[in-house]
């Protein structure tokens, strides 16, 4: 397999599946869809499988000029991260198609097909993004993800949608234009060594002045924050998770919003190291606002897809947190944390989607509990991703967000007295949640003792992620050894060491120090 | 007090705390893990597999699950019994084992391992959990024979167990984390076990809430530690602690005692443990009384390589525990349900293995005496309790009690081996453990040591009123048409089991025993002289709850016990009915102004971000129109605005580089 160009390969399927399903009858499309998405999930496994070596720095990379003038390359290549990110956008997709299979026939006009043809688009979009190592095919992705995006907000869902995806194609709009400022100003730092190119590795090694990093740092931290999203830029988020429907709240909450978390890494501290510490107080502030206010907020609303929506920005906080204290502990957390929430969030907005189908609102009050007398399956799941989500040992984000936390701690005291004020937020935002939808008598609420508990193919789109969760909760380790060597890269790249414990000489400290 | 109590600790500090150093488990002892895996398995077979079973497997799960459950906790006492028979087998210097399962996760220089510890420490509470958790999950198979979910209470019984052992067995403090959150976990899930209940599920999710509260303090407690010594592990921290700072080390006592008031409803995150008895009434004895709650003690234990190196900590830990074992002695006088006012009860006893735990060196063991003697007795009577429920129909009122004795035998008769055991009556367990802790308490400072000697004199009061009001008097308070019976065999055999450890739970003083067993993990105290000769203090201890007794005899024993609460009452008693106030303090200071704030960031969210952000766009109205067009139209128009943007780009590009 050495020889195929795995990325490519692995861009075209799920691109190919976007132009030919709209042709198909919905019920084949729908199952075409899937096939697509399970042939991308099997040809990176079992391409990553076969080539990738945790070692190996940048891989399974491809470079083929494309604008020769501009030193604009068609490059992709994964790291770490990249891996990390690909396989969570390849994991997710089939789940999604599977988890809306009946979700498009609402509108009554066979829009399965061009539900389908958007997010295997989107998927393949996601995918570039994730594994472009040319900062101009990067924007011209970037850019690309918010056609499906904006198709599949405003094409699917409740009504209002159609505000809601213009609010987030404005958001969204509105950074990649700043972002194209610093696209174009790298270029012209580039361009002033007198060969331009808009390779990543290229750039990485210009020398860049203080000033000029400093506003090209500005530019892709606004469109990566948007992106995040983080306080005070987050308002689309929650107005469009609202709307849409959860399995694209899935993809732009669990995948695309992954962009921006996924951007400060790669460009923020791998471009622009000087400008990233010079940025970090501010940066740390935002991060701790975000975590405490999205989780606030999130326990004030009524609307349970909104509510899931604004933990994210609680959650987004962390990372974002994590990334910018720059330690080993940090970026990795940060980084694992991006897998946890993605496979978390996932199956928490899945299992509330399936409940607010049954019973017709989203509103919290409205539903007025009882319903896991009749549905404890969909109870049970809906506990364990709630779980999850305020991060309880045993289950993957906890330890994601205990090195966050640590590494905050280690940064400054208060930025990890802080942050931590969310585990107990957060078990009051999971709890209530649970309280008021679940328990309680469920006679005396209408429509909750006819509510069904979920069917096979529902339990089929959460269990593989309840599962993970479990799983990568004792043992972490198969993730982290992929993620261990990009930290190592990233913290030589930004020129930072960890802290050494304050009393040196621990006989069990061990492990690689960058 | 404060200044003589930091004299006191700081001069303890000289003595030599011990390093944790375990040996690999070799023998017997590399079974350590089998120990958690029973319980743990039991619970994903009686969980999981019962959720997915189909047909006549689910039905089997259904009626026969429970067996499974109680089995599991059985094998994993048994096995617990031959590792301490071995553990005794070995020389004390041998007597601390490690066993490193996998690595939990590693970063940079931080390290975790799925390490497990046995020692003489978690030896016994290891005895503690699965034993009463053996005799409580016998017990539930009769008292939960008519729940639906039955099996299901047992898969959460189950993961308790092993979340318990966990949290003992853990060698450093993310792997006690994991297991203080599994236990947290199964409490919340067993309070709300009947979750139809508005109260369950409520009580439920206060528990875990102020639970995390105290989390906050671990979690830091386990930053803090990171950045001070790079590691969680117990021995390297026992080894190097002597070497952090004084702030470093006061900073990590007062957090961990956050972590331990919440787990053990300490003041002031005591709030829960009341509303906990929600529960099914076996979950009340074996997570609310005999183990789950005492783990902060435990925690504080587990800890000395730390308390005893920072006095400060040591002190509010005096505080916190004197401050607790009156609060809770108070709330078990004014309560008339009979499991409040046993879970008043367990707080204050609480206090009294937190009191011995913050004295030091020389308390250490007596905590951990008192946490098995009260873990038997209480278990016992949060049983007889439930037997007592179980022949009344589900009645907690104690006011429609009355007589019962003649009608429960054995559940009469053990209770009152309990309560014997409660109120110190001598050679009874709790004598024997108490005695120790106010002995010592009253060495340390005599404030201190008068506090826990009045707690001893209340206690004397609330069991001896609860006894009257129980198993006394007659029948004229009970409700229309119950009819008071002896519970099944499956539940007053292990009512009986644990009667006898209540009566003689004594014996693990017999030649100092305890003292001499956990002095690897404790260290030994250097003798002192002690103000009063002992005989004294047990005299004195006795004098004070035959005084209590004689109070409660006096007042409720001799007197007409109204079937309705009188309302007409001292503040005092109206205080302690309201839990002092403690509700309503939270209430006051948290739940109020914190549902104000969400709501107030709500709206602010909502029209203020956003409507800064919207406003703002609306300023660009052009876009904003062109796309709201563009919204109802074509992907081509779109596309084309796309390709019209890569365009601009391009351009942009070539014009800088033409340039």
């Amino acid at each position: 397999m050495n020889d195929l160009p795995v990325l490519s390969v692995l861009i075209a399927i799920p691109l190919l599946g976007a132009i030919v399903t709209p042709f198909l009858p919905a019920a084949t499309a729908r199952l075409a869809g899937l096939g697509f998405a399970g042939l991308a999930l099997a040809w990176i496994a079992v391409g990553a499988l076969s080539s990738y070596d945790v070692d190996g720095g940048m891989q399974l990379s491809e470079t083929h000029a494309w604008i020769e003038a501009l030193g604009v390359h068609y490059a992709l290549g994964v790291d770490g991260l990249g891996l990390l990110m690909v396989l969570l956008t390849a994991v997710l997709v089939p789940i999604v198609l599977l988890a809306s299979w009946h979700e498009p026939d609402d509108e009554g006009n066979s829009g399965s097909r061009t539900f389908v043809a958007w997010v295997l688009a989107l998927e393949a979009m996601s995918l570039a993004v994730f594994t472009a190592t040319d900062v101009f095919l990067f924007y011209v992705v970037f850019e690309a993800t918010l056609i499906p995006a904006y198709f599949l907000i405003g094409g699917f869902g409740r009504s209002g949608r159609g505000r809601a995806a213009t609010k987030f194609l404005i958001y969204q709009l509105a950074g990649g234009l700043i972002m194209l400022g610093s696209v174009i100003g790298l270029y012209v730092v580039s361009a002033n060594t007198g060969k331009p190119s808009f390779l990543l590795s290229d750039l990485a090694a210009l020398d860049i002045d203080p000033i000029t990093q400093r506003w090209l740092f500005i530019g892709f931290f606004v469109a990566f924050a948007i992106k995040a999203p983080m306080f005070p830029v987050h308002t689309w988020l929650a107005d469009t998770t609202e709307k849409a429907t959860t399995g694209t709240s899935v993809l732009l909450v669990c995948v695309l919003d992954k962009i921006g978390t996924f951007g400060m890494l790669r460009f923020c501290l791998g471009l622009l190291p000087d400008a990233s510490q010079w940025a970090t107080p501010v940066v740390v502030v935002l991060a701790l606002i975000s975590i405490v206010y999205g989780a606030l907020v999130a326990i004030g609303q009524d609307d349970l897809l909104r509510l899931i929506g604004l933990t994210s920005l609680s959650h987004f906080g962390f990372i974002v947190l994590g990334i910018f204290v720059f330690s080993s502990q940090g970026i990795a957390g940060s980084t694992l944390y991006m897998v946890n929430h993605g496979i978390g969030t996932a199956a928490l907005f899945l299992v509330a989607g399936y409940l607010v189908r049954r019973r017709g609102t989203a509103s919290i009050r409205a539903m007025s509990g009882g319903a896991e007398k009749v549905a404890p399956v969909l109870a049970g799941t809906l506990l364990i991703a709630g779980l999850a989500a305020c991060g309880l040992p045993g289950l993957s984000p906890f330890v994601s967000e205990m090195l966050v936390l640590i590494a905050a701690f280690n940064h400054a005291w208060w930025a990890g007295a802080i942050a931590v004020t969310a585990i107990v937020l957060a078990a009051v935002y999971v709890l209530w949640l649970y309280q008021r939808t679940m328990t309680g008598p469920g006679s005396v609420v209408a429509g909750v003792d006819v509510m069904r508990d979920l069917d096979a193919r529902e339990v089929g789109t959460l269990a593989p992620l309840l599962l993970a969760l479990v799983l990568f909760g004792f043992f972490p380790m198969p993730l982290l050894d992929v993620i261990n060597p990009f930290v190592t890269d990233t913290m030589s790249n930004v020129g930072v060491t960890d802290d050494p414990p304050t009393l040196t000489g621990s006989v069990s400290s061990q492990g690689g120090q960058p | 007090m404060t200044l003589d109590v930091i004299l006191l600790a700081s001069s303890e500090a000289a003595a030599d705390i011990p390093v944790v150093h375990p040996t690999a488990a070799d023998g017997v002892f590399s079974w350590l893990w089998l120990i958690i895996a029973l319980p743990l398995a039991g619970a994903v077979v009686l969980l999981v597999g019962g959720a997915v079973a189909r047909g006549s497997l689910k039905s089997k799960m259904d009626t026969g699950g429970h067996w499974i459950g109680a089995a599991s906790a059985v094998g994993s006492f048994v096995l617990s019994l031959i590792l301490f028979l071995s553990l005794l087998g070995r020389g004390e210097e041998e007597r601390q084992i490690g066993q490193h399962l996998f690595t939990w996760f590693e970063v940079g220089g931080l390290n975790v391992g799925m390490d497990l510890l046995y020692d003489p420490l978690s030896a016994l509470f290891l005895l503690l959990i699965t034993g009463v958790g053996s005799l409580i999950h016998v017990y539930s198979i009769g008292y939960m024979e008519h729940d639906e979910r039955r099996r299901r209470f047992f898969g959460y019984l189950n993961l308790f167990v092993a979340a318990m052992l966990v949290l003992v067995l853990g060698a450093n403090y993310l792997v006690v984390f994991l297991g203080w959150e599994g236990v947290g976990l199964a409490s919340y899930l067993l309070i709300g076990f009947w979750q139809h209940k508005h109260s369950a599920a409520a009580a439920a999710k206060k528990a875990f809430v102020i639970n995390r509260v105290g989390d906050i303090g671990l979690s830091l407690a386990i930053a803090l530690m990171f950045t001070t010594f790079g590691t969680t592990d117990f021995a390297a921290i026992s080894e190097q602690a002597a070497g952090a700072s004084q702030v470093t080390l006061n900073a990590l006592g007062l957090l961990l005692l956050l972590g331990a008031c919440g787990k053990s409803a300490q003041f002031p995150l005591q709030a829960w443990l009341l509303d906990a008895m929600e529960g099914p009434t076996p979950v009340s004895a074996l997570i609310h009384a005999a183990t789950m709650v005492t783990a902060g003690v435990y925690l504080v234990v587990r800890s000395n390589f730390i308390y005893e190196l920072t006095p400060v900590a040591q002190t509010v830990v005096v505080i916190i525990a004197t401050i607790t074992l009156l609060w809770g002695a108070i709330l078990g006088c004014a309560k008339d349900d009979i499991k409040k006012a046993l879970a008043g009860s367990t707080m204050s006893q609480i206090g009294y293995m937190m009191l011995a735990a913050g004295l030091g060196v020389a308390g250490y063991p007596f905590a951990i005496f008192h946490l098995l003697t009260h873990g038997f007795f209480k278990a016992n009577m949060f049983l007889g309790a439930g037997s007592v429920m179980h022949g009344m129909n589900d009645d907690v009122d104690m006011r429609h009690y009355g007589n019962l004795r003649g009608y429960m035998p054995v559940t009469f008769l053990t209770f009152a081996m309990g309560y014997l055991a409660i109120i110190g009556f001598p050679g009874f367990s709790g004598f024997w453990s108490k005695d120790k802790i106010i002995e010592t308490a009253l060495a340390d400072n005599w404030i201190v040591g008068l506090c826990a000697l009045a707690g001893a004199g209340i206690t004397g009061f609330y069991m001896t009123r609860l006894m009257l009001m129980t198993f006394f008097g007659d029948d004229s308070r009970w409700e229309p048409g119950v009819h008071p019976h002896e519970s099944p065999r499956m539940m007053t055999v292990p009512l009986i089991v644990l009667a006898a450890l209540s009566v003689l739970g004594g014996v693990l003083l017999l030649g100092d025993f305890v003292v001499d067993f956990l002095a690897p993990v404790t260290g030994v105290a250097p003798a002192h002289e002690p103000p009063l000769p002992a005989i004294v203090v047990t005299l004195l201890a006795v004098a004070v709850v035959a005084v209590g007794v004689a109070a409660a005899w006096l007042l409720v024993g001799k007197r007409e016990i109204p079937r309705e609460a009188p309302t007409d009452v001292s503040f005092a008693t109206r205080a302690a009915r309201a839990d002092l106030y403690g509700d309503a303090i939270n209430e006051g200071l948290v739940v109020t102004p914190g549902r104000s704030l969400t709501a107030g960031l709500t709206s602010f969210d909502r029209f203020g971000v956003d409507g800064v952000i919207e406003g703002g766009s609306a300023g660009v109205g052009a876009v904003s129109g062109l796309l709201r067009r563009v919204q109802n139209g074509f992907v081509r128009s779109y596309a084309l605005s796309l390709l019209g943007g890569a365009l601009l780009v391009v351009l942009a590009l070539l014009a800088v580089n033409l340039s």
